[in-house]
């Protein structure tokens, strides 16, 4: 048995045989789980915040397709880590704030089918492969197929079926339909016979459930709500996707589709058994990282290089390190300390890597370490770390406007407007030698009314992070001369980057924004006027819980409408069209 | 067979970035009898390409004085003169947004791509002009559309499906290789053809996928079946596909199959990075071109908002746009313009790749139309009037070349709708449309100039 075999979700369940598949049962397992012993001690969503979050309105039902890391994952869980899921997708845009919510709109192309057809085809060579004996790599097939056909060369339907079912249940989040197996078993039949392999036609079975749109979309199926008569509520399996790609960024497992299929998830007692196997599973770190990853933008790492020649400590290693700190830095604080949301923005303590090193000015590390930045360090919160501060700034130098709009925009979910088209940036070209700093040239900007109602927003605040440099190095001066960080965010002045933080920290924003982002990421779709109840309800139990995330999570998942399903509101009106053609305005 | 081999060691070291130099012998037992059309009679395939770059021009030195034939080339496209006979140049024509905010960087090159303004920064274009060619002339081709960009960034891509889906762009060429001429590629020269029996069951098994894609239709609502409707369409096309790898391919008398690159080129926006990138992505696309794998291609050198970066110097080109000074000697924005004029350099190897590779009695570019466009005039004031275009090839001899057309009218008017010249391409790619464009972008009138 390879390590791999063990490590995999289906190895798992094939491992053990029925009798203890069915032991894996959230409420029939006599051997529970670690994940499920752990639940049994969790403490349970405090009384008076599950008080306040019943009788809200939920989401309407949506169709959202798989992002690329629940792809990834859900193929991890399936078969194993080492096998390489690909880039199959076409990028996300970004809505109200997510890339999530972009997946309840966007539409597949042909060219993205085919390239899907191309990845499955990858993915099914890697399922089915023979191992190498050489290099002692165990065949994949013999750990990831239940059963080995009676003739290699040869159908085996009854092997096949076997696979087919137990695969399908966990790639489409529920159990196949006879029908569907039959399909499928008739199929690899097939390919078994004209290709003279067991096992080349199980692999076509497994390209044909990757571009399956029952894999690769995520449907709210509906059902009539007995407790709301006339109304409608998420049907089992399709409550256990949206709770599993909450919590974990991944599909159900075994346990938790065992639950939607006896109607557990249905119950309230049911549902928070549920709820803290989810949150006791070491799987939540992955959730949490993938709602930070997205909330804070960093697809925009792929994407993001800096000057060699400004900053040749820079490396892609450099950039990798930065996203995984602060990951690491907000895993530690919220999931492993349980700590206050806000705190990450006045926290001096983080992990440190060889590669981050040097920018930060300490000394080397063997490995990532967790690490204390000292009392008199400026170094304070996230917004002082490099993921943020290079993020932020443009290849050869930093930008005090970017790192105020980011701040504006992702933290506090007030968006920054864009630049007029026609401003004049006569001001900012005139090349005043005596102009040094970012704040000089940025005072220059502002004397045009136009720039300056915008730059208002933004400067004060990102103008508090100006020794940092475009790499996130500190620095004091700016081209020789002093730099003043002096600022303020919404009437709280400070002159230090942690009065920036705690400003931050203290901001009535700050908090109502992560829930909203949250709300919107686990009902899986932006905003409407239909969550404001549930906004408004959770941002409140949020504060009387402490800003603990990991009881936000267990507030959304468990509230009335995280499952209930409304119908969606109607389109806002366009007024573009609305001008008479021929009316032609440059 | 011996063809093959020569075309192989002439064609070393193309991936790397060298354009190809040689002419290449022409299979003529493909060919009619004047070259220019298949043996059973069938003409050679037209195909149409876009090409974006960013940041439009510096007016002084782009804009031509000349109109007509024997116009000179100013110094910022300068770089286009080894082509000059493939190209036409179009100034001074104008985008209009109407009621709609001149949104930076996206009003003008929706309206060029798409022929509406946009209303805001998240409305998606809508079906831009490769796609609308494609339904054309796509034909028996593996690919629709082959989309690519240089900036190593998949969302930096001006081909939209629709509304609500987007065709993302190639970023490695090393995986663009393996996509045209990995494991699915079927040589069209090849004298022996065998049905792969991998397919056939792949074919069976997409049935039951369809099957299941429309009972899952029956289970959402109304406002997500449209997108069900279109995963269902994009079914079909892999089933057309299938069928079309069932079948023997055509020969293709330019077809070459050129070993892989042996190593991907490295990601970055410094402007070195990208030229390297473009060139080979220029070069997959010609040998997809030669073998017949698509007819519609998009190759983007920059990114709207180009952030392209030059060593030692800290602006990005965008960023530079608005904070460069105004170069008190020339006066114009010269590290601006610097950035201008690499993107050319680019368009003219882009241009004079398909140029120089043999086909029939012509060139790939003979057959072809290059539709080229960008975002802004002016960027530094994000003007959309007096756009610059270029078209290049001569779409099976449908246009002339070697023509520089203003739009400008009469002073103080309105221009002319630069969207005419997506409405002229699209007819000479024998798209049947009346007029194209929304609003004050919608035109019915041709670019006559240009016609043959």
């Amino acid at each position: 048995m390879s390590v791999t075999f063990y490590h995999t979700r289906l190895g798992k369940i094939l491992r053990s045989g029925a009798a203890c598949v069915l032991a894996l049962g959230l409420l029939s397992c006599s051997e529970k789980a670690p994940e499920q012993k752990a639940a049994q001690t969790a403490p349970a969503a405090k009384s008076a915040s599950n008080a306040a979050l019943t009788g809200l309105k939920g989401a309407p039902a949506r169709v959202r397709r798989l992002t690329p890391e629940q792809y990834a994952n859900t193929l991890h869980y399936v078969f194993g880590d080492d096998i390489s899921a690909g880039q199959p997708f076409a990028p996300l845009a970004r809505t109200d704030g997510l890339l999530a919510s972009g997946a309840a709109s966007i539409s597949m192309t042909v060219g993205e089918l085919q390239q899907l057809q191309r990845n499955a085809s990858s993915v099914a060579v890697q399922i089915i492969d023979k191992g190498n004996a050489e290099t002692r790599l165990a065949p994949r097939r013999d750990y990831l197929i239940p059963c080995k056909p009676a003739n290699v060369a040869a159908a085996d339907d009854a092997c096949a079926a076997k696979f087919v079912k137990q695969t399908g249940r966990l790639l489409y989040r529920h159990p196949l339909s006879e029908a569907t197996i039959s399909k499928f078993v008739a199929d690899a039949h097939r390919g078994a016979s004209d290709l003279k392999d067991f096992y080349a036609g199980i692999g076509v079975v497994i390209e044909g459930m990757l571009i399956d749109p029952n894999v690769l979309l995520v449907a709210d199926t509906t059902e009539p709500d007995p407790q709301r008569p006339g109304q409608k509520r998420l049907d089992s399996y399709a409550l256990a996707s949206r709770l599993s790609f909450f919590l974990w960024d991944a599909a159900p497992d075994d346990a938790l589709l065992q639950a939607a299929e006896k109607g557990e998830l249905q119950t309230p007692k049911g549902r928070a058994r549920a709820i803290e196997m989810m949150m006791a599973s070491p799987r939540l770190e992955a959730g949490v990282r993938a709602f930070f990853d997205d909330m804070f933008g960093f697809e925009d790492f792929a994407i993001t290089t800096k000057d060699a020649t400004v900053y040749p400590m820079i490396t892609g290693q450099t950039m990798i390190d930065a996203r995984e700190q602060t990951l690491r830095t907000i895993v530690d604080l919220l999931v492993t300390q349980k700590g206050d949301y806000r705190d990450l923005y006045t926290t001096r303590h983080t992990f440190m890597s060889p590669y981050l090193a040097p920018i930060y000015q300490v000394r080397p590390t063997m490995g990532w370490v967790p690490f204390d930045f000292p009392a008199d360090s400026p170094r304070v919160g996230l917004l002082s770390q490099v993921s943020f501060l290079a993020l932020h700034s443009h290849p050869a130098r930093s930008s005090a406007t970017k790192r105020g709009k980011a701040l504006r925009e992702l933290l506090l979910c007030q968006p920054v407007p864009p630049p007029p088209p026609n401003v004049d940036f006569s001001a900012v070209e005139n090349p005043d030698a005596r102009l040094k700093t970012a704040r000089a040239r940025l005072e220059v900007h502002r004397t045009n009314p136009v720039c300056a109602g915008c730059h208002k927003i933004t400067d004060p605040m990102g103008l508090a992070l100006e020794n940092f440099d475009g790499a996130g190095r500190y620095r004091d001066t700016e081209k020789g001369e002093k730099v003043d960080i002096s600022g303020s965010l919404d009437g709280t002045n400070f002159n230090t980057v942690e009065g920036l933080g705690k400003a931050l920290h203290d901001h009535p924003a700050l908090p109502s924004c992560l829930v909203k982002r949250m709300y919107s990421y686990g009902t899986g779709g932006p905003l409407s006027t239909s969550d404001n109840s549930a906004v408004t309800a959770l941002t409140g139990a949020f504060a009387q819980d402490g800003y603990r995330v990991p009881d936000l999570m267990r507030m959304i998942a468990s509230s009335d409408a995280f499952t209930e399903v409304v119908d969606l509101p109607p389109p806002p009106a366009r007024t573009a069209g609305l001008t008479p053609t021929g009316v032609a305005v440059k | 067979m011996v063809h093959m081999m020569n075309r192989r060691r002439i064609l070393r070291g193309m991936l790397n970035g060298a354009a190809v130099s040689v002419a290449l012998p022409i299979l003529d037992v493909f060919l009619n009898a004047n070259g220019n059309a298949f043996a059973d009679g069938s003409p050679l395939p037209v195909r149409f390409g876009t090409w974006s770059w960013g940041l439009g021009l510096t007016k002084q030195i782009f804009v031509p004085k000349q109109t007509g034939a024997n116009f000179e080339l100013p110094e910022e496209i300068q770089a286009l003169a080894p082509v000059k006979q493939h190209i036409n140049l179009f100034t001074n024509f104008d985008g209009f947004r109407d009621a709609n905010p001149n949104l930076c960087h996206k009003t003008g090159w929706v309206i060029m791509r798409a022929g509406a303004a946009p209303a805001n920064q998240t409305d998606l274009p809508g079906e831009t002009i490769d796609v609308t060619v494609a339904k054309t002339i796509a034909g028996p081709t593996r690919f629709q559309i082959l989309t690519a960009t240089s900036t190593g960034n998949a969302r930096d891509t001006f081909s939209y499906q629709n509304a609500t889906s987007v065709n993302p762009a190639d970023i490695s060429p090393l995986q663009f290789y393996g996509k045209l001429f990995g494991g699915d590629f079927q040589n069209p020269n090849l004298p022996e053809f065998k049905p792969s029996p991998r397919v056939m069951v792949r074919k069976s098994v997409l049935s039951g996928v369809m099957d299941r894609t429309q009972d899952l239709t029956k289970k959402i609502g109304a406002s997500d079946k449209a997108r069900l409707d279109q995963y269902y369409t994009g079914l079909r096309e892999l089933e057309r596909q299938f069928d079309l790898a069932l079948t023997k391919p055509e020969p293709r008398a330019a077809c070459v199959v050129h070993p892989a690159p042996e190593e991907d080129a490295p990601m970055g926006l410094d402007v070195e990075l990208v030229t390297a990138r473009h060139k080979m992505m220029t070069d997959l696309m010609v040998l997809a071109a030669a073998c017949d794998q698509s007819r519609v291609f998009n190759l983007a050198f920059a990114a709207a908002f180009a952030a392209t970066t030059k060593k030692g110097y800290d602006k990005p080109h965008h960023t530079a746009t608005h904070e460069e000074p105004l170069d008190g000697v020339v006066g114009y924005q010269k590290e601006c313009s610097y950035f201008i004029r690499r993107q050319m350099e680019g368009l003219a190897y882009h241009i004079g790749a398909f140029a120089k590779f043999k086909e029939g009695d012509g060139t790939l570019l003979d057959n072809m139309l290059i539709y080229a466009t960008t975002d802004q005039s002016l960027a530094r004031l994000h003007q959309i009037d007096g756009l610059p275009m270029f078209t290049a090839g001569r779409a099976g001899g449908k246009i002339k070349t070697g023509l520089h057309i203003s739009g400008a009218t009469t002073a103080g008017q309105a221009g002319s709708p630069g969207t005419r010249l997506g409405y002229t391409a699209m007819k000479i790619m024998g798209v049947d449309l009346p007029s194209w464009g929304a609003q004050s972008n919608n035109t019915s009138k041709e670019i006559g100039e240009i016609l043959v």
